[in-house]
C-alpha cells in the first residue's frame, strides 16, 4: 500500500528540502509554493485513504517481514539517544539524557538480543486510524500553511531572534510525518519510535527561539515526555518477554480476565498517554509551550502531540473498561477537567487560556477513553475530531491578531469586534465551537455525560457538572470581551497574511460545517470506529428527535447573526434610536471617557474578572499537582502489586 | 412528531401569562411581607405594555439582535420541555439564552454593564451543576432524558431525588433574581450595580427582556412541577400546590436575607449542590448498581 509510505516518507523529504533551502529573501516564494503543494498534497492523500477505507470499512494490515526497516528504526532511536544526550550536556540538563538512556537501551537490547516478541504485521490501518489522519493531514496541513506567514511576521516583531525559519517550517513536517508512522504502526517498537520523534520534535520545537525561559520549558516538556516514554518502554519489555506480545492489536486480544498481566502493559502505556496528553501533573510541559511560535502551539495542542496520547488510550478503552486502570484513567481525566477549567477561569493570557483548556478538554477524552464502553468512546473520538478543529482555528487567530495588534492578551481584545472585525468574527465561531450549546463540542459533551451516568461513576458525573460550568465562566468572558462595541475606534490593520487566511478560513468552515454534518461524521465515520473496537453493532448514540432539536438550535443560531446583520445595516450611523452607553457618569462620547464632577472627561478602564486570590495558578496549581500525582502513584501501585 | 411539536406551542401560551402572574403575585406578597399595599397582581402586564410603547433607545447595532436571540433561547427551552424532548437540551439552551443576554450587555461595553455581566456568567457557573444534575437525577428516576418519559413514571421524581429538589430550590433564587443571591440584577432598585445586566437597555428592548424573563420564570416552575408530575393525572395538582408553595418561599427568602458577597454565593450555592444534590447521586447510583 504505497500510500501508508507516501504519508510517513512524503513529510520527511519535504522536511529535508526546507531545511536545505536555507533562509533568504530568494527563496520564500519557493518555500511557500512547496509548503502549500505539500500540505494539499497531505489533505488530499488523507481524504483518499479515508474515502476508499470508509467505502470498504475493513482493516488492513500490512509488511510482515522488515527486517532492513527494523534496522533504520534502531538506528533511528538512537540517534534521538544521541541527540537528546548532547543537547542536555550542552545545557547542563541531565535528567532528560538519564531518562532517554533509560528509555532506548533496553530497548535495544531487546531488539540485538531477539528477545523481541514478533508480531505479524508492522503496519496496520482501521477507522481510528483513518480518522486520525484526517486530523492530522488536514488540520495539520492547515497550520503548516498558516506557519508561512506567521514566522515572517514572527521575526519581523522579534527581530533579535535568530531566524532560523527553514529549520522550523522543517520541524513541523517531521512532526506530520512521525505523527503519521504513530497513527499506521501496530508494532509496539515502531509505535515507541515514532513516539520518541514527537517528544523529541516538541522539545527542539519549543525551544526554537531559544531563550532561557523557553530553553527551560523546552526541558520540562523533554522530560515529562522522556518519562512517558520510559513507561512506554517498559511496557514493551513487559509485553515482550512476559507475554509475547509484540504489536497493539496483538495486545488487544489479549484476554485480560485470563492474563492479568495484560493490565501492567495497558497501565504503563496509559502512564505514557497521560503524559502525551499532558493530563495532571505533567500538564506544566503543554503550558511551558506557550513560549514557542503559535504554529508550535496549534501543531502540538490541536492536532497532532497531545491527540497521540489520547490515541493511544482510546485503542486500549475497550481493555480498560471496567479495571482498575480505567478507574485511574477517568480519575485523572475527570480531575485534570475540572481543576484545568479552574485554572483557566483565574488566566489572562490568551495562549495560555488555550492551553489549560486544551489540558482540560484532553481530560475529558480521557476518561471517555478510561470508562471504556462504546458511548463514551463515541464521545471521546467526536470530541478529538471537534476539539482538533476549533482549537487550532483558536491558536491560529491568537497568533494573528497578536502579530496584528502586538498582544495576545484577552483584556487587549476589549472591541476586538470594532478594532479587527474579521479576526473578531472568526474567533468567536472558535470559542463558540468550544462550548456553546448546538455546536460540536457540547455535542460531545453531552455524549459523554450519558455514558458516564451509565457507567456509574459518580465521581466522574461531578468533575464533569462542575468542570462544564467553570468552562462556560471563562470562555463567557473572553466573548464578552471581544462583543464590546466601543464606539469612534478606529480599526486596526489587519496585518494578516492571505495564507493565514486560507488557513482560518476553511478551519472556520469546518467548525461550522462539522456542526451541521455531526449526524453524518457520527454515521459514517465514528460508528465504523466502535463496530470494528467492541465487534459488535454498536447502537448510534445520539438519535431521533434529538439531532432534530439540535439541527433547529443551530438553524437559529444561524440566523440570528444575519438577521442582525441586516437589521444594523438598516440603521448605519447614528439615528435618533441610537444612545451612548450608561458609564456611571456621563458618557464622554467615546465609551472610554465619562464626565467627571468638574465636567472633564475621565478616562475608564474596565477589566476581566479573574479571582486570582481564588483559584489562582499560584494558589491552586500545587495541591492539584499533589493529588493528581497521589492519584497516579497509589493507583499504579495497586495495580502493578496486585497483577504480580 | 407533530403532537409533540404541537405540545410544546403550549408553553409559548402559557409561559407569558403565567410568568407575568407569578411575577406579579411575588411583587404583591412581597408588598405584603413588608406591610405595603403593593401592586395589583396584573401590574407586569401594565409594565410591559408601557415598554413597548417607548422607542428602544440602543448603544449599538449587535444589542437588539442579541436580546431577540436571549429571548428566542429561553422560548426555545421552554419548548424543548413541553415537547416531551431531552431535559438536557433544554438546560443547554437556556445557558445559550443566558449567554446572549450577557453578550448584550457586554456590548455596551459599560461599567455596570460590564461587571453585571461577569457576575450574570458566574450565576451561571453557580446554577449549572445542579440544572445538570437534576437532569440527570430525572434519568436515574425514570430511565430516559426525554420530558415525555418522565412524566409517565409510575411515582414522581421527587420521591428519588429529595436532594436534588433541595438543590433546585437554592439555585431557584439565583434564577429568578431573588436575593440574597440578586448580584447581577435585581429586582430592588437599591442593588449597587443599579438594575445590573440591564442598565443598558431601554424602551422596547426591555420589554422583550421582560418577556424572556417571564418565560424564564415559567420555565422554572415547570422544572419544580416536572418534580411532583407521573402517571397519575391529579399529580399535575400536586405539581401546581408544589409550584405555588416554591414561589412563596422564594418571595419569603427574598424578604428575609440580605444579599451576599459573590464569593459567599459560590461557596454555598456549589456545596449544597455539591452535597445534597452529590449525595442524592450517590444514593441512585448505589441503588441502581
Amino acid at each position: 500500500m504505497q500510500i501508508i509510505e507516501f504519508l510517513i516518507f512524503f513529510p520527511f523529504v519535504i522536511a529535508a528540502i526546507l531545511y536545505l533551502l536555507g533562509n533568504s529573501e530568494r527563496v520564500y516564494p519557493v518555500r511557500k509554493f512547496i509548503v502549500k503543494g505539500a500540505a494539499f498534497l497531505i489533505m488530499a492523500a488523507v481524504i483518499y485513504l479515508a474515502v476508499r477505507v470508509l467505502r470498504g470499512q475493513m482493516v488492513r494490515t500490512y509488511l510482515e517481514k522488515a527486517d532492513t526497516a527494523n534496522d533504520f528504526v534502531m538506528a533511528g532511536e538512537l540517534f534521538l539517544m544521541c541527540l537528546v544526550t548532547f543537547y542536555s550536556f550542552r545545557f547542563r540538563k541531565i535528567l532528560a539524557a538519564l531518562l532517554s538512556w533509560i528509555g532506548t537501551i533496553p530497548i535495544l537490547w531487546l531488539e540485538l538480543s531477539g528477545r523481541a516478541a514478533e508480531g505479524t504485521d508492522h503496519f496496520k490501518f482501521d477507522n481510528l486510524t483513518v480518522l486520525m489522519c484526517l486530523v492530522v493531514g488536514i488540520v495539520g496541513g492547515f497550520i503548516t500553511i498558516y506557519a508561512i506567514g506567521y514566522i515572517k511576521d514572527y521575526h519581523l516583531r522579534h527581530p533579535k531572534f535568530p531566524e532560523r525559519s527553514n529549520w522550523f517550517l522543517a520541524m513541523l513536517f517531521v512532526f506530520l510525518g512521525a505523527m503519521f508512522g504513530l497513527l499506521f504502526s501496530d508494532n509496539l517498537g515502531w509505535i515507541y519510535f515514532f513516539w520518541e520523534i514527537t517528544s523529541v520534535c516538541s522539545f527542539l520545537l519549543i525551544g526554537y527561539n531559544r531563550e532561557k525561559e523557553s530553553i527551560e520549558n523546552s526541558f520540562k516538556a523533554l522530560w515529562m515526555n522522556l518519562l512517558g516514554g520510559d513507561a512506554f518502554m517498559a511496557g514493551i519489555l513487559y509485553a515482550s518477554l512476559a507475554l509475547h506480545v509484540g504489536t497493539l492489536s496483538d495486545l488487544q486480544q489479549v484476554d485480560n480476565r485470563a492474563v492479568p498481566g495484560v493490565m501492567i502493559v495497558v497501565s504503563l502505556l496509559a502512564f505514557a498517554a497521560l503524559t502525551k496528553s499532558a493530563q495532571l501533573p505533567f500538564n506544566g510541559w503543554l503550558l511551558g509551550a506557550m513560549v514557542a511560535p503559535t504554529p508550535t502551539s496549534a501543531l502540538l495542542h490541536s492536532a497532532t502531540m497531545v491527540k497521540a496520547g489520547v490515541y493511544l488510550l482510546i485503542r486500549l478503552a475497550p481493555l480498560m473498561q471496567g479495571t482498575l486502570t480505567g478507574v485511574m484513567v477517568t480519575l485523572i481525566g475527570g480531575f485534570t477537567f475540572f481543576a484545568a477549567s479552574l485554572m483557566a477561569i483565574a488566566t489572562s493570557d490568551g495562549k495560555r487560556v488555550l492551553a489549560h483548556s486544551t489540558v482540560s478538554n484532553l481530560g475529558l477524552i480521557v476518561a471517555c477513553a478510561g470508562v471504556g464502553r462504546p458511548e463514551s468512546v463515541w464521545a471521546g473520538t467526536m470530541l478529538i475530531l471537534f476539539h482538533a478543529v476549533s482549537k487550532s482555528l483558536m491558536f491560529m487567530t491568537v497568533g494573528a491578531v497578536e502579530n496584528a495588534s502586538g498582544s495576545r492578551n484577552i483584556e487587549d481584545m476589549h472591541g476586538l469586534i470594532v478594532k479587527l472585525p474579521r479576526l473578531a468574527v472568526v474567533m468567536i465561531i472558535g470559542i463558540c465551537g468550544m462550548y456553546l450549546a448546538p455546536f460540536g463540542m457540547l455535542v460531545a459533551k453531552w455524549a459523554a455525560l450519558k455514558s458516564y451516568i451509565d457507567s456509574g461513576a459518580v465521581w466522574l458525573v461531578l468533575f464533569l457538572v462542575f468542570g462544564t460550568a467553570s468552562t462556560s465562566f471563562y470562555w463567557g468572558k473572553w466573548l464578552g470581551k471581544i462583543f464590546a462595541v466601543i464606539h469612534k475606534s478606529q480599526a486596526l490593520k489587519d496585518t494578516t497574511h492571505n495564507g493565514e487566511w486560507q488557513a482560518l478560513y476553511p478551519l472556520a468552515a469546518m467548525v461550522i460545517a462539522m456542526c451541521f454534518g455531526f449526524p453524518l461524521i457520527s454515521n459514517y465515520i465514528v460508528q465504523p470506529v466502535l463496530n470494528q473496537m467492541f465487534h459488535t453493532e454498536v447502537e448510534p448514540v445520539i438519535g431521533g428527535s434529538d439531532i432534530a432539536v439540535m439541527l433547529l438550535m443551530l438553524i437559529l443560531v444561524a440566523t440570528l447573526p444575519v438577521a442582525g446583520g441586516i437589521i444594523s445595516r438598516n440603521r448605519r450611523g447614528i439615528t435618533d434610536q441610537n444612545t451612548r452607553s450608561y458609564m456611571s457618569g456621563i458618557n464622554a462620547g467615546d465609551d472610554r471617557h465619562f464626565l467627571n464632577a468638574y465636567g472633564d472627561a475621565q478616562p475608564l478602564y474596565m477589566a476581566n474578572w479573574y479571582m486570582i486570590d481564588l483559584i489562582g495558578e499560584l494558589k491552586i496549581m500545587k495541591p492539584c499537582l499533589a493529588i493528581a500525582a497521589g492519584i497516579l502513584v497509589i493507583m499504579l501501585t495497586i495495580i502493578i502489586g496486585g497483577a504480580i | 412528531m407533530l403532537q409533540s411539536v404541537l405540545l410544546g406551542f403550549i408553553f409559548f401560551l402559557l409561559a407569558p401569562v403565567c410568568g407575568a402572574i407569578i411575577s406579579g403575585a411575588d411583587r404583591f406578597l412581597g408588598a405584603r411581607m413588608q406591610r405595603r399595599q403593593g401592586p395589583t397582581i396584573v401590574q407586569p402586564f401594565y409594565d410591559l405594555y408601557k415598554f413597548f410603547q417607548k422607542k428602544a433607545y440602543i448603544v449599538n447595532g449587535l444589542q437588539d439582535f442579541l436580546v431577540i436571540g436571549h429571548l428566542m433561547f429561553v422560548m426555545l427551552s421552554g419548548w424543548i420541555i413541553y415537547a416531551g424532548q431531552d431535559i438536557l437540551l433544554a438546560v443547554f439552551s437556556l445557558t445559550l439564552a443566558e449567554m446572549f443576554l450577557c453578550l448584550a450587555a457586554f456590548s455596551a461595553s459599560a461599567p455596570y454593564s460590564n461587571m453585571s455581566a461577569q457576575r450574570e456568567l458566574l450565576q451561571m457557573t453557580c446554577t449549572e451543576p445542579m440544572l445538570l444534575l437534576m437532569a440527570i437525577g430525572f434519568y436515574l428516576h425514570a430511565g430516559s432524558f426525554l420530558v415525555s418519559d418522565m412524566v409517565l413514571g409510575k411515582m414522581p421524581a421527587i420521591v428519588s431525588c429529595p436532594g436534588m429538589f433541595a438543590g433546585f430550590l437554592i439555585i431557584l433564587v439565583i434564577e429568578l433574581r431573588k436575593s440574597p443571591f440578586d448580584v447581577s440584577s435585581s429586582h430592588h432598585a437599591h442593588q449597587e450595580m443599579v438594575k445590573g445586566i440591564t442598565t443598558d437597555i431601554s424602551g422596547k428592548l426591555m420589554g422583550w427582556v421582560e418577556l424572556a424573563e417571564w418565560n424564564e420564570i415559567f420555565l422554572m416552575f415547570t422544572f419544580v412541577g416536572l418534580f411532583f408530575v407521573c402517571s397519575n393525572p391529579w399529580s399535575i395538582l400536586w405539581a401546581i400546590l408544589a409550584g405555588a408553595g416554591a414561589m412563596f418561599l422564594m418571595t419569603l427568602i427574598d424578604n428575609t436575607f440580605p444579599r451576599v458577597k459573590w464569593e459567599r454565593m459560590l461557596t454555598i450555592v456549589w456545596s449544597s449542590t455539591f452535597i445534597f444534590a452529590g449525595g442524592n447521586l450517590l444514593v441512585l447510583m448505589l441503588l441502581k448498581g
